[in-house]
């Protein structure tokens, strides 16, 4: 029998493994699809709860999320080429003007 | 009509614009009738809105004019209106009358000084600040005329600034003031703070629902400010060296206007004082006290001075401590009325002592002066009614009101009342006496401004025992000389006479030896020797002789010059210059003098003096005693007094204290008249030089200030500049430097961020896990 807790359990996995490729990873572009893997995780979350209670709000939530996720990804792509262009290569360590 | 009022402080201000554009340009005596007519259009306006006030009905004459909103801040606003009522038309009538003359004489006092139009600059803006004082309808904007009048004062009394006396006058002029201004913010934040608004209206309007405590602050504190302005004890000090201004300067705002502006402010908030009166009578004691201290004080140092200008000073201070003794007995009826013929008489005294100095040479001293009677006929006989008006002779001016303020204060009963009463009458005492000295000194007795003074004399007296020593040093060098040659002489003859005998002793061997070779010989040598020794003897005994004579006459020189000078080591004290003694020594000054001749002043000056003679005269009229009707002062200031005071003493003993006060000034008068016109008695008795010296008090503020209290204030300045500020930049230091701190905390390092964002998040799940599950 499929339960959401199936779903549940596979969300945190897919999002534990994103948190950490965050965390633990230095090209921007796979902090990207970390990133990525981290909405999609919660995506998920949204869905198999929406499928277990029988509630549409949580496919509409989705909805969103996708849309907000497409629209980081086109500004943080821009910011990434934008940064090869001036610099060699682009690790996240190397950026830190911003240092207090 | 009242609506001329915007007018009134205009023009002033208007001449004192045009003056500073083409001020120099329009030169001497133009820049002065144009400040002249400035302030006589502003005389006009007044007259103008006294007669608008006069046809309102008498409740409605209170208006209040607004030009604009000035400060806004919440339910807190202070507009810059003008109070028009009965008291400030009263204050602005002779502020501008008295004003006007003054401008006048001062074209005529000032002729040929350089900065000419700079001087009426100053005279048209003070005018203006004057005014504004005057009519302003709350603490702030009489505060702006307040400190505008204070800075003029500065700037004139330090006109003559090229002599650092001047200068120094006018800063201690300033920074005296700057204490007692301290009073009257104090007193205005605390208005704002207690009451919310710093109106009069509204302040006198709620001075019945203030505490004691904010009553009696807001009264002596506003009282800390009258103490600077008008010259009372402690703050008086300044005004004495006012005088270093020119005397038009003096009388406008050292006498007549600015210095009463202190009592004005106490009538504009008599509200606060009638509250006291009724339930803090302390706090009236104490302006009374200091009005009466300042009076007796001042008229004790009044006496001993030499300087025409500084007994009008020290009088003037005695007069407004007359006006405050008023305030302080709540009849401010007759502290206005005190003020308006003060005005006029010492206005009346300054303007007149400015035309001797003017006549004199620009000398101030009375001893100098004498028989100036017939000399400076108008001069003399307006500065006599002055006299006669401020000794308190009836029927002058200041008889009136002077006798109104010790009736005040014999009013207020009990032995507080009477002691007030006694010392205001001893004042009065003594301003008959000295100010009959001065007339006395300056206008009667002989003329003897050649003659040395005391000073002078002394002066003459050490130039020739000086002269006497050098003359017996010289002497005593000749004789020694002399004596010199003597030895010589003598020592020359003793030569002389061995020569001789030698001559004899040499014959009779020569005789011995070669009688027979020689015999002829013999005799030619005997002859040459004795001639030889003859001449010799003869020569020695003629310079002997000689000197004898030189050592006789130079003995006899020394013993001369000797006994002159031990004759003349202790000349009595003021002895009389001799001719032919001393009398060649006098100093060069004295000389000057006595090839200047005194002459009367030009119409400019005589003008304005006859005026205020007159005003002098008939100054009394506003407030005669004698029945209700003729109280007209009274009447016209009710709209602006609070309070309708009555007095409690019958007829009868105002009567007697009336006929009470002209007997001690009339005492007073005479006792001058002994010592200063008919020499009974030697003035040095009453002169004492304490009293010249003003019972050192000023010396001993310097020195305390120079001292201890520089120390002090020393010690203050630290407290503020690191206590105080300590704090403030304390806090700001403490920011920056756990800013600084913190800053670390920022990498720039995104996974950093990242991994604070996740542990944050983690963080929150766990407590709101364990949360769910209590």
């Amino acid at each position: 029998m499929l339960t959401p807790t199936y779903y549940l359990v596979l969300s945190a996995l897919v999002f534990s493994i994103g948190a950490v490729g965050v965390l633990v990873r230095r090209n921007p572009l796979v902090m990207f699809m970390c990133v990525e893997l981290m909405l999609n995780a919660v995506n998920l979350t949204f869905i198999g709860l929406a499928w277990g209670l029988n509630d549409i709000g949580g496919q509409v939530s989705v909805f969103f999320v996708m849309v907000v996720a497409a629209a980081e990804v086109v500004v943080g792509l821009a910011i990434v080429v934008a940064i090869m262009r001036r610099r060699d290569g682009a690790t996240a360590d190397d950026l830190s003007v911003l240092r207090g | 009509m009242v609506d001329f009022v915007y007018l009134v402080p205009l023009f002033p201000l208007l001449g004192f614009i045009s003056l500073m554009l083409v001020g120099r340009r329009l030169g001497e005596p133009a820049a002065g009738y144009l400040a002249t007519a400035a302030c006589g259009g502003a005389f006009a306006s007044t007259v103008v809105t006294f007669f608008g006030i006069r046809g309102l009905e008498e409740e409605e004459r209170q208006v209040t004019k607004t030009l604009f909103n000035w400060v806004i801040a919440g339910d807190f606003g202070v507009d810059v209106a003008f109070l028009v009522d009965p008291l400030s038309v009263a204050m602005m009538l002779f502020v501008t009358g008295i004003g006007t003359l003054i401008h006048l004489y001062s074209v005529g006092y000032m002729h040929g000084d350089p900065n000419f139009s700079k001087f009426f600059i100053y005279l048209n803006m003070f005018v203006f600040s004057m005014l504004i004082l005057v009519l302003g309808d709350n603490l702030l904007l009489t505060f702006l005329g307040w400190e505008g009048v204070g800075a003029c004062s500065y700037f004139l009394v330090s006109f003559w600034f090229t002599e650092e006396k001047n200068a120094m006058a006018g800063k201690k002029a300033f920074v005296t003031n700057r204490v007692g201004d301290w009073g009257f913010m104090v007193a205005t934040f605390l208005a704002f703070a207690t009451i919310g608004s710093i109106d009069y209206l509204t302040i006198n309007g709620t001075a019945a629902q203030l505490s004691t405590p904010v009553l009696a602050a807001l009264i002596l504190l506003l009282f800390v400010g009258v103490m600077g302005k008008s010259a009372q004890f402690p703050l008086y000090l300044w005004l004495p060296d006012a005088m270093a201004g020119p005397t038009p300067v003096s009388a406008l705002i050292h006498a007549a206007t600015m210095v009463t502006s202190g009592v004005y402010l106490l009538t504009r908030v008599n509200g606060l004082i009638y509250e006291a009166l009724l339930h803090a009578q302390w706090v009236t004691n104490i302006i009374a006290w200091v009005g009466v201290g300042t009076a007796f004080f001042a008229a004790t140092i009044a006496i001993a001075q030499t300087d025409i200008k500084k007994v009008l000073a020290y009088s003037t201070v005695s007069q407004l401590g007359y006006m405050v003794l008023a305030v302080g007995s709540g009849v401010f009826v007759a502290a206005i009325f005190h003020m308006i013929t003060h005005a006029f008489f010492k206005a009346l005294l300054f303007l007149g002592s400015g035309s001797v100095i003017h006549g004199m040479d620009d000398d101030q001293d009375m001893r100098r002066y004498g028989g100036l009677r017939k000399l400076m006929p108008i001069t003399s006989a307006t500065f006599i009614i002055g006299w006669l008006a401020i000794a308190g002779v009836p029927p002058f001016a200041g008889f009136w009101s002077k006798d109104e303020i010790l009736l005040s204060a014999w009013d207020l009963g009990g032995l507080n009342g009477k002691l007030l009463w006694f010392f205001g009458l001893i004042t009065a005492l003594m301003t008959a006496f000295y100010m009959s000295r001065q007339v006395f000194m300056t206008f009667y007795g002989d003329y003897r401004f050649g003659d040395p003074d005391a000073d002078e004399v002394d002066e003459a007296w050490a130039a020739y025992l000086a002269h006497a020593q050098d003359a017996k040093l010289e002497a005593g060098t000749a004789a020694d000389d002399a004596i010199e040659a003597h030895t010589k002489a003598v020592a020359a003859l003793e030569t002389a006479r061995e020569a001789y005998v030698d001559a004899q002793i040499e014959l009779s061997q020569a005789a011995d030896e070669e009688a027979t070779v020689a015999a002829q010989k013999v005799v030619d040598a005997k002859s040459t020797a004795v001639d030889k020794a003859e001449a010799a003897e003869e020569k020695a005994q003629a310079a002997r002789d000689e000197a004898g004579a030189v050592a006789k006459a130079a003995s006899q020189a020394d013993a001369d010059a000797r006994s002159e000078a031990s004759r003349r080591v202790e000349p009595a004290p003021g002895e009389q210059l001799t001719a032919g003694a001393a009398s060649e020594f006098v100093p060069a000054a004295v000389k000057q003098r006595a090839e200047h001749h005194p002459h009367e002043s030009n119409w400019q000056m005589t003008t304005p003096l006859v005026v205020l003679a007159v005003l002098s005269i008939f100054g009394g009229l506003l407030n005669l005693p004698f029945t209700s009707d003729l109280h007209f002062l009274e009447h016209w200031l009710e709209p602006s007094i609070v309070f309708e005071h009555k007095f409690a003493a019958s007829g009868l003993t105002k009567w007697i204290l009336a006929i009470v006060s002209i007997v001690a000034g009339g005492i007073g008068i005479m006792g001058a008249v002994m010592i200063y016109l008919k020499h009974n008695a030697d003035p040095k008795k009453i002169e004492k030089p304490i009293l010249l010296d003003a019972w050192g008090y000023d010396r001993a503020v310097s020195a305390f200030m120079g001292g201890p209290g520089a120390k002090m204030f020393e010690g203050i300045a630290w407290l503020d500049a690191n206590i105080v500020d300590g704090m403030v930049n304390g806090t700001g230091s403490f920011v920056r430097g756990s800013g600084s701190a913190v800053r670390r905390l920022q990498s720039g390092l995104v996974r950093s961020y990242a991994l604070g964002i996740t542990l944050g998040s983690v963080a929150l799940l766990a407590w709101f896990l364990v949360r769910v599950a209590a």
